[in-house]
């Protein structure tokens, strides 16, 4: 299979106004004719919606929370990225671009990226004039700050709140749309299936979750807003109903699974503290801004109580290791090596299976130097978060911090226009794989977003319904009935599993065998043994599954169950991918392949290349098939932190 | 290692809309403090699913705080004892060992029980739907810092879009009132000059739709503020009056209503 | 075509409408208690003051009305308002704690109806019809002597002593929630606020339970 890209060639900077030039239109009186499909309700998926009901189209909306204003895009603290240069510090979309390239470790595609960078300005303009209060100066314009180490100031934010208040935005005007009778909301329904009528994404298959039933919606395109797949993880920080079921059921259905190994890892959560943890909460990199991070430098003092270990005992891990960036190392540095120290038994705080997962950050010197008032005025609520959810006062005894999951790179195949490699299939926001490469920068993601929704997918689904030659479909079609009862056959099974293991412990197996070996670092014997052992896990899913309760009333632990049989075969796609990948880059760090210094050792010779992953109809053996990434713009360097 | 706890609960069942409900009790020897309130119930579930029970059924997401899917009143408070936090933040410290604790969903008209502690808040959702916008289309707006916002305008609607839309401010209220809800959108928009335009034809929608809802009406209890995760305050609830009656004094118009599903 | 939404049809007006009739009845219990005072400036006093505003015709018989139907939209709204509460919350709790509302806030349900009781009572009493009670026989034209007769028997005096704690409260969580009801409160006054509905209610209740505790001791005869 050849993979077509799709995006347009010449210079860089008119290459999406001359795409859409040459993107063919439908006319104003024939929008309403159309349906589209939107699934999930976040940044991008309310946002696309919300644009294709104002253009006229007839969209039907999904999600499976209770309302569309609770998808995890709600969560992002931290900020917008956009090319504004309003701090008039040097920023231009041209330079919001190559840092996104660079970030991404040159594994991503230069077409959408300028693209991206482009549209980032027109962004903060819709949610202003939506009225998000970001956060502004005495003399009333915008603030920016720098973020995740950028040069330049160009993050938007709202307190520690952006996420939340644009996604009211996008929920906002999805809202506008429901009343303007042009978007039909559905709210706790599941996507379960893709319909794909010879060949082209044709409709969905739902489940309600109130009342069970299972539905088939037909549409003329369908597009998937459904998040990423951090939750493979079991413990990360997005929400627990985070699911990659659509973007699963639609690769099964040919949907290609591109660079399912990119999964990036945060390094300033708050640790398991026991068991029974059932997710971790983020908080904001900015922290390491002023907080020093250390262990114990003596595996017995760990236990003891931190202001008991002298200066001399300590090791301010970072700032010895990389003496000019310290504390402020990319997530990705900073995750690796906490988990490193951990590894060697110099982590701090409770046992967990075992092993103490934490490292501190301190900011006893911080507060030596600024005072308690200074600090509390830069993180009092971070502190009170971390208070809230420890117990423990950051003014007083160091935080500890861990890694966490917390954004996947990976995700289906597009092309520039966002059509998977299934025609009529569009997937937009984290559930595509196309804009990070193989890490994405601090507040990037809330970009990527609302730029598929709000300015991307109203013009390519235009362009693909103007000239798509669809046939009329309803229910009584074969594929549709099809799909419909196999769905339904699954939802059966499920319910009539009678073993005596309860979903989330399988979850909880599954995400840490993911965690140990396709994490932070990884290598190939701990890859093969975690493909080896995946398959026998889903086997004794299959075999031993415990749910109680029907199929047509609220069941939360069939709707887990359901998920947690897609993140099986996901997770195995992910250590093959990772396997695959026999180089470093980004996030992907295979301890095979590290520079002199210890750092992530590329290869572009064999591995510039998008990995896309076909399903063959046996979870365990995928054909990979590689799109070849270009870069004429932005040459490939190395990154040095040191 | 903290020692273990010991909780009776006394959780809420009802199997669907119809069904009367009752309280059932449970007990966990070993609840560690550190736990979170949804993870006990989480422990709880595992249990009751291993003994062939139906687990309970509660909402929740995101487990940090901003969702605003998760929401029991424990204890006969909404999100339980602690000010300012939601019920996945509250931790089992919060608790000593031995205590007995009673768990009921939100109870509102507004709000119907889904199932156990599951209710229905589409209420909230329809109300937005009436007018809780501005209606911008995107690649409309001009630059944004064409109109520059004074700080402290743009500081007083954030505090009021803090909202996260859990209906504490409901279940709290003595008369089930939205006005806290509804009042915080009402301000967030008519705070700022990009809400100017549709600021008195959005109070009157808003508000002509929260009653059609069933909502009861404010007397002024102010246990919604006290109850809110986010601390919002009442004073956008004066706000919206003020908005409401000067817009149905300045100029009359139709306000379309509509049935609640 | 659809009928166009009023006021009245909405939760807000309503309560825009209770806090206009509650300060024209607040305006009222004052000038009433200010009147009555004069109870202690002896009978020549009160009842010439009484004349006088007998004397004033129609412009009292407009007083009337306006008093009348402040107090009927009071009622009829505040009757409409709670079934709207009791309807808003079938199922209620089993277990509910309220943490930030005020005693007089949570009474206002039992405090109105109890002084609607009362004002009946009040006017059969004093006005009209005039009924006797005990030792006490209604003269149109010696409000002193009605006075000082009616609260010498202790009951009657208590059942006015009661209603008058009952005002307190009802003033109290009325004078300061109106503003909130109109829309006219602010932050910055909050405090000042609260102390002047206090103040107000306290004077108007001691005010008025002077004159029965007056007789009662003899201070009043």
């Amino acid at each position: 299979m050849e993979l077509l890209s799709n995006a347009p060639s010449g210079p860089i900077e008119s290459r999406w106004e001359r795409h859409r030039f040459d993107m063919k239109l439908v006319n104003p009186a024939n929008k309403r004719k159309y349906r589209v499909i939107v699934v999930g309700t976040g940044l991008a998926g309310g946002a696309g919606a919300a644009t294709l009901g104002e253009l006229g189209y007839n969209v039907l909306s999904f999600c499976y929370q209770d309302s569309p204003r609770r998808a995890h895009s709600i969560a992002a603290q931290g900020g917008i990225n956009a090319a504004k240069n309003y701090q008039n510090d040097g920023d231009s979309v041209f330079r919001l671009f190559y840092d996104t390239v660079k970030g991404g470790d040159f594994r991503s595609r230069e077409s959408n990226v300028y693209r991206l960078a482009q549209v980032s300005v027109d962004i903060i303009d819709q949610c202003v004039a939506q009225g998000v209060p970001f956060a502004r100066e005495y003399g009333g314009l915008l603030a920016n700050r720098s973020f995740g180490g950028a040069q330049v100031s160009r993050t938007f934010y709202a307190r520690g709140q952006t996420g939340q208040q644009l996604l009211l935005g996008a929920y906002q005007a999805l809202s506008r749309q429901i009343e303007a009778g042009s978007v039909k909301m559905r709210p706790r329904t599941e996507m379960l299936d893709v319909i794909v009528v010879d060949g082209v994404a044709r409709g969905v298959v739902t489940r309600d979750l109130v009342s069970g039933k299972v539905e088939a919606h037909l549409a003329d395109a369908v597009v998937l807003a459904t998040g990423g797949y951090g939750n493979v993880f079991f413990l990360s920080t997005n929400a627990k109903g985070c699911n990659a079921t659509a973007i699963w059921r639609a690769h099964r259905r040919g949907a290609l699974f591109a660079n399912p190994c990119y999964t990036q890892i945060h390094p300033t959560c708050i640790p398991p503290s026991g068991d029974y943890q059932s997710k971790l909460t983020l908080m904001s990199e900015s922290l390491r801004n002023d907080g020093r991070v250390w262990v114990p430098k003596n595996a017995d003092d760990c236990d003891k109580d931190p202001s008991a270990i002298a200066e001399k005992d300590r090791d301010y891990y970072l700032e010895r290791i990389y003496p000019s960036f310290g504390n402020l190392v990319p997530r990705d540095i900073a995750s690796r090596r906490a988990k490193m120290v951990c590894d060697e038994g110099r982590g701090v705080g409770p046992k967990v299976d075992g092993v103490r997962r934490g490292v501190y950050l301190d900011f006893r010197d911080a507060i030596k130097r600024l005072g308690q008032k200074v600090v509390a005025e830069r993180y009092g609520n971070l502190f009170d978060m971390y208070e809230r959810i420890t117990g423990d006062n950051p003014y007083k005894a160091p935080m500890r911090i861990y890694p966490a999951t917390h954004y996947t790179m990976g995700g289906l195949w597009v092309d520039y226009n966002l059509m998977s490699n299934v025609p009529g299939l569009f997937v937009a926001g984290e559930a595509n794989f196309s804009d990070h490469g193989a890490n994405r920068l601090g507040a990037s993601a809330l970009m990527q977003g609302l730029a598929d929704g709000y300015y991307v997918l109203p013009y390519v689904l235009g362009n693909y319904l103007a000239q798509a030659k669809l046939e009329k479909v309803d229910d009584s079609h074969a594929e549709v009935k099809k799909t419909v009862k196999e769905v339904e056959a699954r939802v059966a099974k499920l319910i009539a599993s009678d073993g005596k293991r309860t979903p989330d412990s399988f979850h909880r197996e599954l995400g840490n065998l993911i965690w140990e070996n396709c994490g932070m670092a990884r290598k190939k014997s701990d890859l093969e043994s975690a493909i080896k052992r995946i398959p026998e896990l889903r086997e004794e899913f299959e075999s031993n599954l415990l749910i109680t309760g029907g199929g047509e009333e609220l069941n939360q632990t069939l709707e887990k169950a359901g998920r947690i049989a897609d993140f099986m075969e996901l997770g195995e796609l992910m250590c093959m991918d990772a396997l695959a990948r026999d180089e470093s880059s980004g996030c992907h760090f295979r301890e095979e392949h590290i520079t002199a210094e210890g750092e992530a050792k590329r290869d572009d010779e064999h591995f510039m290349h998008v990995a896309a992953w076909e399903y063959t109809g046996d979870a365990s053996k995928p054909t990979l098939h590689k799109e070849p990434l270009n870069y004429e713009f932005v040459k490939p360097s190395t990154r040095s932190y040191k | 290692m903290s020692k273990p706890m010991r909780i009776t609960l006394n959780v809420w069942r009802q199997t669907g809309p119809k069904d009367p409900g009752q309280f059932e009790r449970h007990e966990l020897t070993d609840v560690d403090e550190h736990m979170s309130f949804l993870e006990m119930l989480d422990v709880l579930n595992e249990k009751l699913l291993g003994e062939g029970k139906d687990p309970i059924a509660f909402d929740h997401d995101c487990r940090e705080g901003i969702c605003g899917m998760c929401g029991i009143v424990i204890n006969g408070r909404p999100h339980g004892p602690r000010e300012a936090t939601t019920t996945c933040q509250l931790h089992m410290r919060t608790f000593s060992d031995g205590d007995e604790i009673t768990i009921e969903p939100w109870r509102a008209n507004a709000f119907p029980v889904v199932k156990d502690l599951v209710v229905d808040r589409t209420s909230f959702d329809r109300v937005v739907q009436a007018g809780g916008y501005v209606s911008v289309r995107a690649g409309s707006p001009g630059d944004a810092n064409e109109i520059p916002i004074p700080k402290k305008d743009a500081d007083a609607a954030m505090d009021a879009a803090q909202c996260i839309g859990c209906g504490a401010c409901v279940a709290a209220c003595p008369n089930a009132s939205a006005a806290l809800f509804v009042g915080a959108k009402v301000s967030h928009l008519g705070l700022l000059p990009q809400g100017q335009a549709e600021r008195f034809d959005r109070v009157r929608k808003m508000v002509a739709q929260m009653d059609l809802e069933g909502f009861g009406h404010c007397t002024n209890h102010f246990e919604c503020m006290a109850a809110c995760p986010k601390e919002i305050s009442v004073d956008f609830i004066a706000r919206m009056n003020r908005d409401m009656l000067s817009a149905m004094v300045k100029e009359k118009d139709t306000v379309p209503g509509r049935k609640p599903r | 075509m659809q009928k166009a939404l009023t006021l009245y049809d909405t939760t807000i007006g309503k309560k825009a409408l209770m806090a206009v009739t509650g300060v024209v009845l607040f305006g009222f219990v004052i000038a009433h208690m200010v009147g009555n005072l004069q109870v202690f400036l002896g009978p020549e006093q009160l009842n010439g003051y009484a004349k006088k505003l007998h004397d004033l015709g129609p412009l009292l018989w407009i007083a009337r009305g306006i008093l009348l139907a402040s107090v009927v939209a009071h009622v009829v709204v505040a009757v409409q308002l709670v079934s709207r509460s009791v309807a808003a919350r079938p199922v209620g709790y089993r277990q509910k704690k309220n943490t930030a509302t005020s005693y007089a806030a949570r009474t206002m349900r039992v405090s109105g109806p109890l002084l609607a009781l009362f004002i009946i009572f009040h006017l059969a009493h004093f006005t009209v019809p005039g009924v006797p009670m005990g030792n006490y026989e209604h003269n149109a034209r010696d409000v002193y002597a009605n006075v000082v007769q009616a609260f010498s028997i202790p009951w009657v005096s208590g059942v006015y002593i009661a209603a008058q704690l009952l005002l307190g409260f009802h003033l109290y969580h009325g004078a300061w929630s109106l503003f909130q009801s109109l829309g006219l409160s602010h932050p910055r006054y909050d405090d000042k606020k609260r102390m002047a509905a206090q103040t107000l209610a306290m004077v108007v209740m001691f005010g008025n339970i002077a004159m029965p505790v007056a007789v009662l001791a003899g201070i009043v005869k």
